[in-house]
């Protein structure tokens, strides 16, 4: 799987709704996720990629799309 | 460590349902018990300000305490929605309680300030005295002050809580306690001059939903979320609360919760809560219970206290 369908994959569990079929769309925009899913796709993204999302990144802008958070994860990556 | 020796608290008369909120906002009042576990909230008429509001829940604590207000040391008071830049609410407060030429500290931290207030308190109670906390707010003419946003005004109330830290005697001594600022998210919940409220709910959110769970940790240290009796909370949206239980691995029932009743009083909900529970159930010997509050700025923290 590439990095984008493994974020898609985590998005649907967490949300239990089919991920946007444009990579860029907002998650949040397209009612995919709410504000209080998010805090759990965030775990769920640390967890699935094994990275740790310090506190100062915990900003929505960042987890906006999957184009987003696949950015975020392949810059924060070991 | 000192003690906590009294709560007491003030609600306006006036409810506001959803159902009348709804119709001014144009939306669904179904809507906004499901997004914030609200059903009705209390709005202060114009002889409720903060500062009389204030003075009432004073009243309530030191009554339920049975101390003479002359024999406070000192005077905190919490608001974010003060009607005037300065002086703030405190002297007022205290002068109007009969505590005279004591130091009466302002504390302008929403949503966050009573714990402050009660950790501040605790820290100069053995020079000072016993020191009287109170929180209130008047959130109503913060929400009315400018055009509604539907996304705010569903969840604010008024009201005003209040607790005595004791040196000497209590329900509860405080055991320690943790608290937290960072200002590089100060305009993402903000209140500027003469503008409606700011708020960044995404953000708000998912940052009290990782800091709020891992400060009540850090106050515990070693001991586990499931050995705390009761967790009392600043009351800002029952999904949030709920989040929280989750992530700490707790029974949500130990979460006293009353946000269905007042909404988010800011800075006053910790202490009407706290007031609300230990009116009905009260400390037990032994039992330990976590005070944590998450507000603008933010600022962030937790309390342990143990029941005698």
């Amino acid at each position: 799987m590439t990095i984008q369908e493994r974020i898609q994959a985590v998005v649907e569990k967490v949300a239990r709704k089919p991920a946007p079929a444009d990579p860029d769309e907002s998650l949040f925009e397209s009612g995919v996720l709410d504000s209080f899913a998010l805090p759990d796709m965030v775990s769920a993204i640390e967890q699935e990629f094994a990275i740790q999302v310090p506190d100062a990144d915990l900003n929505p802008r960042k987890f906006d799309s999957v184009t987003r958070i696949a950015g975020y994860i392949e810059a924060h990556s070991s | 460590m000192p003690f906590l020796r009294a709560f007491g608290s003030f609600v306006p008369t006036r409810v506001v349902g959803n159902e009348e909120l709804a119709a001014r906002l144009g939306c669904e009042a179904e809507w906004i018990r499901d997004v914030s576990g609200i059903a009705e909230r209390r709005y202060a008429d114009a002889a409720e300000t903060v500062a009389e509001m204030g003075v009432r829940a004073a009243g309530d604590c030191l009554g339920r305490a049975g101390v003479d207000a002359k024999s406070i040391g000192c005077v905190i008071v919490s608001s974010g929605s003060f009607e005037r830049r300065f002086p703030g609410p405190a002297a007022e407060v205290a002068a109007r309680l009969g505590i005279g030429g004591a130091p009466a500290f302002d504390l302008p931290i929403a949503s966050a300030g009573s714990l402050f207030g009660i950790a501040l308190a605790a820290e100069v109670a053995e020079r000072c005295g016993p020191v009287l906390v109170v929180a209130s707010e008047k959130m109503s003419s913060v929400m009315e002050g400018a055009p509604l946003d539907k996304n705010t005004a569903i969840l604010f109330g008024d009201g005003a809580g209040a607790c005595l830290v004791d040196p000497r005697e209590g329900l509860a001594q405080i055991e320690r306690w943790r608290l937290h600022s960072d200002g590089s998210f100060a305009a993402n919940l903000r209140l500027e001059f003469n503008q409606a409220l700011y708020m960044d709910g995404r953000t708000v959110i998912l940052q009290a939903a990782r800091k709020i769970p891992a400060v009540i940790r850090e106050v515990l240290g070693e001991s586990a979320p499931a050995s705390v009796g009761t967790f009392l909370m600043h009351q800002a949206n029952q999904n949030l609360i709920l989040k929280i239980a989750r992530t700490l691995e707790v029974a949500p029932e130990r979460f006293f919760s009353n946000i269905a009743r007042y909404g988010n009083t800011s800075s006053a909900s910790l202490l009407i809560a706290a007031a609300e529970w230990n009116a009905q159930h009260g400390f037990t010997r032994g039992e330990s219970v976590v005070l944590a509050v998450f507000g603008a700025g933010f600022h962030w923290g937790a309390m342990l206290a143990v029941g005698l």
